[in-house]
C-alpha cells in the first residue's frame, strides 16, 4: 500500500511542474499548448546532460534550461508576431517532438542513474506518513515548493498583480504603462522552465531512459489541469494526486490480476481527463471565476 | 520597435507568395537545425525532400501519401475556418478504420458493388461519431474542444489496439496484432496507367482524395452553408445577428471534419494495408492539420499543401531507412513549417514597419 502511494506521489510531479507553469503563463493571458512539446525537449535534455555529464542535478538544469528555451521559439511567433496562440501552441508540440527525437536518437536503449532520495532529517522518522512525504528526490521537494512559491506570488505580490492585470485587460494594463508582452514573455518563459522540470522528471526519476514521445500526452494533461485548477494553483496539487491515482491505477490493476484488458485500464487518465473537464465545465460561475478575460487573444500594442 | 497595422487590402500576390516564403525558411532553418545537430545541411534536404521522388513510381507513392492527408485536411478547414479547434482527427481516423473494419470483416462475401459504399458509409459513420464527443461536450457543457478530441485520440489509438490484439485477432496470424485480411472487394486497388502500367502505389483513393477536396471547395465557395461557416468563423456577432446558430455550425464542422477523417481511416486501410493493425495511421490526423494551414484553409490549396507535406513524410520514413533516424524528425520541418505559415499570415494581415518614437498603440483583438 505504501509503495502504491508513493507512486502515486511520484506520477503526479511532473503533472505539478507542467500544470503550475502553464497556470502562470495563461494567468497573464497567454494559452501555451506546447507544453507536450516543451516537455519533451526538457526530458530528452535532462537525460542527455545527465548520461553525458554524469550528474542528474545537471540533468535538472538543461530540463528546464531547454523547456523556457523551446517557450521562447513560442514567444517569438506568439507574442512577437502576434500569431494564432493555438495554433502556434500546437506547431510547437510537433515541432519538439520531432526535435526531441532527433536529439535524442543516439541516447535511445541508454539509462542513467536516476536522482538520488534526499530524506529529510527528523521528519522522515514520523511514522507512517514520514518516510511517504520526506524521503523524496530533490525535483519532488522542488515541485511543491515551487507551487507554493507560485500561489504566493500570483496573490500577494505587486508584480503578481501585474501579471494578472495583463491577463484580463491587457489594454488597460497596456494604458497603465505596464509592458505587456514583456509580463508575457516572462510568464510564458517561466511556463516553458516547469514544462521542461516536469520532461525532467520522467528519465531522471520515473523511468530512467530516454524513448521518443514518452511524455504520452502527460503535457495535454497538464493543460486540462489547469483547467480542473480554475485557474487556482493550490487545486493543480488536488488534481495532479487525482491523475497521478488513476494512472496508478493500471498497474495496480495488472499486479492484482483484474480481467479488464490493460488497454482500457490506459484509456482511465485520458477518459477521466474528459469528465473532469465536463463536470467542471457545466458550473459555469466555478469554473471561469479565475479564468483570465484575455486569455488566447491576441495584443498588438507598440510603444 | 515593431509596429503593426492592419493592412486594408490584402493582395493577391502576398497571398500566394506567403506559403512559398514559409517554405523556403522552413528548409533553411530546418537545414540549420540539422547543421547544428551535426548532419550534412544538404544532405538532409536531400534525403528528405530530392530522394523521396527521385524515380517516376516515386510520384505515385507522393499522391499516396498524401491521399490521407487531403481527405483529412479538407474536412479540418471546415473546422478551422469556423473556429472551432478539433485537434482529434487523428482518432477521429481511427474510428473511420475501425467502422469500415468492421464491415469488411462481418460481410467478407459482399460484392464490391454493395461492400465498397458500406465501408464508406460505415466509416464516415465512424469518424462523426467520434468527432460528436467533443463538438456535443462544447456545445452542450461549453467544454475545450481542443482537449477533448485530444484525449479522444488517445483513447481511439488504445481502443484500436485492444481491437486488434484481442476480439478481432486473426487466430491464424500466429500472435500478430492483424485481423484477418479484408476479402478483395473491400480493397481499394491500384490504378492502371496506359502504357505505364501501375504508377509506384497509386491507387483510385486518391482520386477520390482529389474529388473531395473539389467538391469542399465548392461547399465552402457556393453554398450557404460554406458561407455560414466563414461568417461564424470570421464574425461570430455577425452571425449571430444573421439568425445563424452558433451550435449548429459547431456540430456541422465537427461532422464534416470527423466525417472525413474517418474515410480516411478506410481508404488508407483499404488501399495500403488490407487489414486492421494496431497503427492505422502514423500521425495523418496531426500533420494534416498542417496541410490546412499550408492550404490557407482552402479546400484547393489543400491538395497542393497535401503533397508538399507528403514529400516531407515520405522523407522522414527515408530518412528513417537510410539514417535510422526516427521517424518523429519530419516533425522538425512540419513544426517549423506551422510557425513560419502562421508568421506569414501576420505579415499578410499587418503592414510591419519598424518604428523609432512612441507612436499611438495600435491594438486589436481576435
Amino acid at each position: 500500500m505504501e509503495a502504491l502511494i508513493l507512486t502515486v506521489l511520484l506520477t503526479s510531479v511532473p503533472l505539478i511542474f507542467a500544470a503550475t507553469g502553464e497556470l502562470v503563463a495563461e494567468r497573464s493571458g497567454v494559452l501555451n499548448l506546447g507544453v507536450e512539446g516543451m516537455m519533451l525537449m526538457g526530458a530528452v535534455s535532462a537525460f542527455a546532460a545527465t548520461s553525458i555529464l554524469g550528474n542528474p542535478y545537471m540533468g535538472i538544469l538543461a530540463g528546464a534550461v531547454a523547456g523556457a528555451l523551446t517557450a521562447a521559439v513560442f514567444s517569438l511567433f506568439a507574442l512577437g508576431l502576434a500569431t494564432n496562440q493555438v495554433a502556434t501552441g500546437l506547431a510547437l508540440t510537433i515541432f519538439g517532438s520531432g526535435l526531441s527525437g532527433l536529439v535524442g536518437a543516439p541516447f535511445v536503449g541508454g539509462t542513467v542513474e536516476g536522482l538520488p532520495n534526499l530524506a529529510i532529517p527528523l521528519l522522515v522518522d514520523i511514522p507512517v506518513i514520514g518516510n511517504l512525504l520526506f524521503n523524496h528526490d530533490i525535483m519532488a521537494y522542488l515541485s511543491i515548493g515551487f507551487l507554493v512559491l507560485v500561489a504566493w506570488f500570483l496573490n500577494r505580490t505587486r508584480a503578481g498583480l501585474v501579471l494578472r492585470a495583463v491577463g484580463n485587460s491587457h489594454d488597460s494594463a497596456h494604458a497603465l504603462g505596464y509592458r505587456v508582452l514583456l509580463v508575457r514573455f516572462g510568464a510564458v518563459s517561466f511556463g516553458g522552465m516547469m514544462a521542461g522540470l516536469g520532461g525532467a522528471y520522467l528519465p531522471l526519476v520515473l523511468t530512467p531512459h530516454w524513448s521518443e514521445g514518452m511524455t504520452a500526452g502527460r503535457g495535454w494533461i497538464a493543460l486540462a489541469l489547469v483547467v480542473f485548477a480554475s485557474w487556482i494553483p493550490s487545486r493543480i496539487l488536488i488534481g495532479a494526486l487525482l491523475f497521478g491515482g488513476i494512472t496508478i491505477m493500471q498497474l495496480a490493476g495488472q499486479a492484482r490480476g483484474w480481467t479488464v484488458p490493460s488497454q482500457m485500464l490506459s484509456m482511465l487518465p485520458y477518459i477521466a481527463t474528459i469528465i473532469v473537464l465536463v463536470v467542471i465545465a457545466r458550473n459555469r460561475d466555478f469554473a471561469l471565476a479565475n479564468s483570465p478575460a484575455c486569455l488566447g487573444r491576441l495584443f498588438i500594442g507598440n510603444k | 520597435m515593431i509596429s503593426m497595422t492592419p493592412r486594408k487590402h490584402i493582395p493577391l500576390s502576398l497571398t500566394l507568395l506567403t506559403p512559398a516564403v514559409a517554405i523556403f525558411l522552413t528548409l533553411a532553418v530546418g537545414a540549420g537545425i540539422f547543421g547544428i545537430l551535426g548532419f550534412s545541411p544538404l544532405g538532409s534536404l536531400y534525403t528528405f525532400f530530392v530522394a523521396p521522388i527521385s524515380r517516376p513510381d516515386q510520384i505515385g507513392d507522393l499522391f499516396v501519401k498524401a491521399c490521407p492527408l487531403i481527405i483529412t485536411a479538407t474536412g479540418l478547414v471546415f473546422c478551422f475556418r469556423a473556429n472551432v479547434w478539433n485537434i482529434g482527427a487523428e482518432g477521429q481516423l481511427v474510428f473511420g478504420a475501425i467502422f469500415s473494419g468492421w464491415v469488411a470483416l462481418s460481410f467478407p462475401d459482399w460484392p464490391a458493388i454493395t461492400l465498397m459504399p458500406a465501408m464508406v458509409l460505415a466509416s464516415i459513420i465512424g469518424g462523426i461519431c467520434w468527432a460528436m464527443i467533443p463538438a456535443l461536450l462544447k456545445v452542450r457543457f461549453n467544454t475545450n474542444e481542443i482537449l477533448v478530441s485530444l484525449m479522444l485520440t488517445y483513447v481511439a489509438a488504445l481502443f484500436i489496439d485492444w481491437l486488434v490484439r484481442g476480439p478481432w485477432r486473426d487466430p491464424m496470424s500466429f500472435g500478430f496484432p492483424l485481423t484477418k485480411m479484408y476479402s478483395d472487394a473491400g480493397l481499394i486497388h491500384r490504378i492502371d496507367v496506359p502504357f505505364v502500367g501501375s504508377l509506384g502505389q497509386l491507387h483510385w483513393g486518391v482520386v477520390g482524395a482529389l474529388l473531395l477536396a473539389i467538391a469542399g471547395s465548392f461547399v465552402l465557395s457556393r453554398t450557404i452553408l460554406g458561407f455560414q461557416i466563414k461568417v461564424m468563423g470570421d464574425a461570430p456577432r455577425a452571425g449571430r445577428f444573421a439568425g445563424f446558430k452558433p451550435h449548429l455550425v459547431t456540430i456541422g464542422v465537427m461532422a464534416i471534419a470527423g466525417g472525413a477523417a474517418g474515410l480516411a481511416g478506410m481508404v488508407e486501410v483499404s488501399a495500403s494495408m488490407g487489414q486492421l493493425q494496431p497503427n492505422v495511421s502514423f500521425g495523418y490526423g496531426f500533420t494534416a492539420i498542417i496541410v490546412a494551414f499550408l492550404a490557407r484553409l482552402n479546400p484547393i490549396g489543400v491538395i497542393f499543401a497535401g503533397l508538399i507535406v507528403a514529400l516531407a513524410e515520405l522523407g522522414g520514413d527515408y530518412a528513417q531507412i537510410a539514417l535510422g533516424m526516427p521517424k518523429v524528425v519530419t516533425g522538425v520541418f512540419k513544426g517549423i513549417l506551422l510557425f513560419m505559415l502562421l508568421a506569414g499570415e501576420t505579415f499578410n494581415r499587418y503592414h510591419i514597419t519598424w518604428r523609432r518614437s512612441a507612436v499611438m498603440p495600435v491594438s486589436k483583438e481576435q
